[in-house]
């Protein structure tokens, strides 16, 4: 009786063993790092050169884990990942001044820009401010998706609703996907509803969307990312040295120059714009 | 519709002329859910053999839970397994989270309950008096259980297949678990999200094809043995 389950314990045992053995014990070691960022870097193609580039220069291997800004600083907040390239600056300055992280800094940036429908129902074209257009949303009770994901373009959204003194929360034309940038976008297209994107996602999708730039250029609606390192003193299974390569390879004048024509080939027109070495231009805070 | 057409054309394209990428991909997913599958086999099979032949109290709340586990939503699965090897969590120490292995741990816990209360039901379809014969013929139980499972065999071809079905085709576990990094724990079900969210329609028709026809094939060679076998019975 006793024999059969010592060998089926013993079989379940040594499965374990042999699966300890097969993982390489260098997915633990310094030569990986885990950046946390956010879905516009990748669903814009962005990572996809930058990171290759890195991982020769400098011999490390990148995990990059595509999520929101919000998740990326909860990762961070737990130190499971390394560094994160993420746009949403409130909540990175309070990540930075309670201790989570370290060393922000300005990595590039782009703008939000407000998408509709074609035929813009709110009449929201023209319209001398983002919060004024928002406003005009709410009141024609257009359908309005939401990232609904706490990501950097969430956070944004919801403060332009709350300056406008708009109640948005539970209201009928006012829809949380739950989804990535790109996904969200799709859904704005097929619900004729507006949304509020980055630029550099939108200009990737446009040619699939039905949905045209309908708002751009107010200054609330600048959207600037930055790098940041996780407090290796609060968190001693972080990657330092790595994370501060990253760092400083994102700041390089090389990264920074790829990050300039970054689209240009394919859209005409560049998706982002290097922050690191200059002064930001062109949209002042 | 032109759309479908388009995704069709770029899945024979992406075929014959073996994209890098794509093929890295396919090749890694085989991979993965194939060795999580073998993992579940081992597992599901000595549990359900043990269920079935087995009377003990609670026999029914155990063989319940199992059923119940069939269905294990693999978000569920994920999100354990990710806070299970968080670098600060129980098996952080083991560093395999955003790894293949994270995948494979994962989809294993999907697929073992799966094959577990196949074998368990297959043991169960054969007679009851087989169990007595063998022993009378003066083998132990635990060759006994070997007979059963050689007797069982065909179903148990059913219970590979169902494991290994639902583990290439799920999603939420592997994305969590894995983080869909590019050139490593990339799967044709996290391609297929992430080029849908790009926009990327085309690429994305075309990876669902490929994991039909993988899945298709893979079922094939499997039903041809299963088959033989039960010629040659």
């Amino acid at each position: 009786m006793c024999f059969r389950y010592i060998k089926y314990g013993t079989s379940v045992f040594l499965m374990f063993i042999i699966f300890t053995v097969i993982c390489p014990p260098s997915s633990a070691g310094e030569k990986n790092i885990i950046l946390a960022t956010t879905t516009s870097t990748q669903d814009s193609g962005l990572s996809d050169v930058l990171i290759p580039l890195f991982e020769k220069k400098y011999g490390y291997f990148v995990k990059t884990i595509a999520i929101g800004s919000g998740q990326a600083i909860r990762m961070g907040m737990k130190g499971e990942a390394d560094v994160l390239l993420i746009h949403s600056p409130e909540e990175e300055e309070k990540f930075v001044s309670e201790g989570f992280g370290i060393n922000r800094r300005p990595i590039m940036y782009n703008d939000f820009v407000l998408v509709g429908p074609p035929s813009d129902p709110a009449k929201i074209i023209g319209t001398g401010s983002v919060v004024k257009a928002f406003r005009k949303i709410a009141e024609s009770k257009s359908i309005f998706i939401s990232r609904g994901d706490n990501s950097g373009t969430n956070i944004k959204e919801r403060a332009l609703w709350r300056q406008g003194g708009v109640k948005y929360e539970g209201e009928r034309w006012y829809h949380e996907s739950g989804l990535g940038m790109g996904q969200t976008l799709n859904i704005a297209s097929e619900k004729r509803a507006y949304t509020l994107s980055d630029r550099a996602t939108y200009i990737t999708l446009k040619k699939r969307l039905d949905l045209t730039l309908l708002f751009e250029g107010d200054r609330l609606l600048l959207n600037p990312y930055h790098v940041i390192e996780v407090n290796p003193l609060r968190f001693p299974k972080v990657n330092k040295a790595g994370a501060r390569a990253f760092s400083d390879f994102l700041s390089s004048k090389e990264a920074q120059s790829i990050i300039k024509v970054f689209g240009v080939d394919r859209f005409g027109q560049p998706l982002f714009f290097p922050a690191a070495p200059k002064k930001q231009k062109g949209l002042e805070r | 519709m032109e759309l479908i057409l388009e995704g069709v054309l770029k899945a024979i394209k992406m075929l014959i002329s073996l994209d890098r990428e794509v093929l890295d991909i396919t090749i890694l997913s085989i991979k993965v859910s194939g060795i999580a599958t073998a993992i579940s086999v081992v597992i599901g099979v000595t549990t359900g053999t043990l269920i079935a032949i087995n009377d003990f109290p609670g026999k029914k709340v155990a063989l319940s839970l199992v059923n119940t586990a069939m269905g294990l939503p693999p978000v569920v699965v994920g999100l354990f397994v990710t806070i299970f090897l968080w670098r600060n969590g129980p098996f952080g120490f083991l560093g395999i989270l955003y790894t293949p292995y994270a995948i494979i741990v994962a989809q294993a816990v999907i697929a073992t309950p799966i094959v577990t209360g196949i074998t368990v039901a297959a043991m169960q379809q054969l007679p009851k008096k087989l169990q007595l014969q063998i022993l009378a013929l003066g083998a132990s139980r635990f060759q006994m259980a070997v007979i059963l499972i050689k007797e069982a065999k065909l179903s148990l071809f059913a219970a590979v297949m169902a494991g290994f079905g639902g583990v290439i085709s799920e999603i939420g576990a592997s994305i969590m678990v894995g983080g869909n990094i590019k050139g490593y724990t990339r799967v044709l079900t996290t391609a297929t999200v992430m080029e849908t969210s790009k926009g990327n329609f085309d690429v994305a028709i075309a990876l669902s094809i490929i994991l039909f026809l993988l899945a298709y094939f893979i079922n094939l060679i499997l039903t041809y043995i299963q088959q033989k076998e039960s010629g040659s019975r």
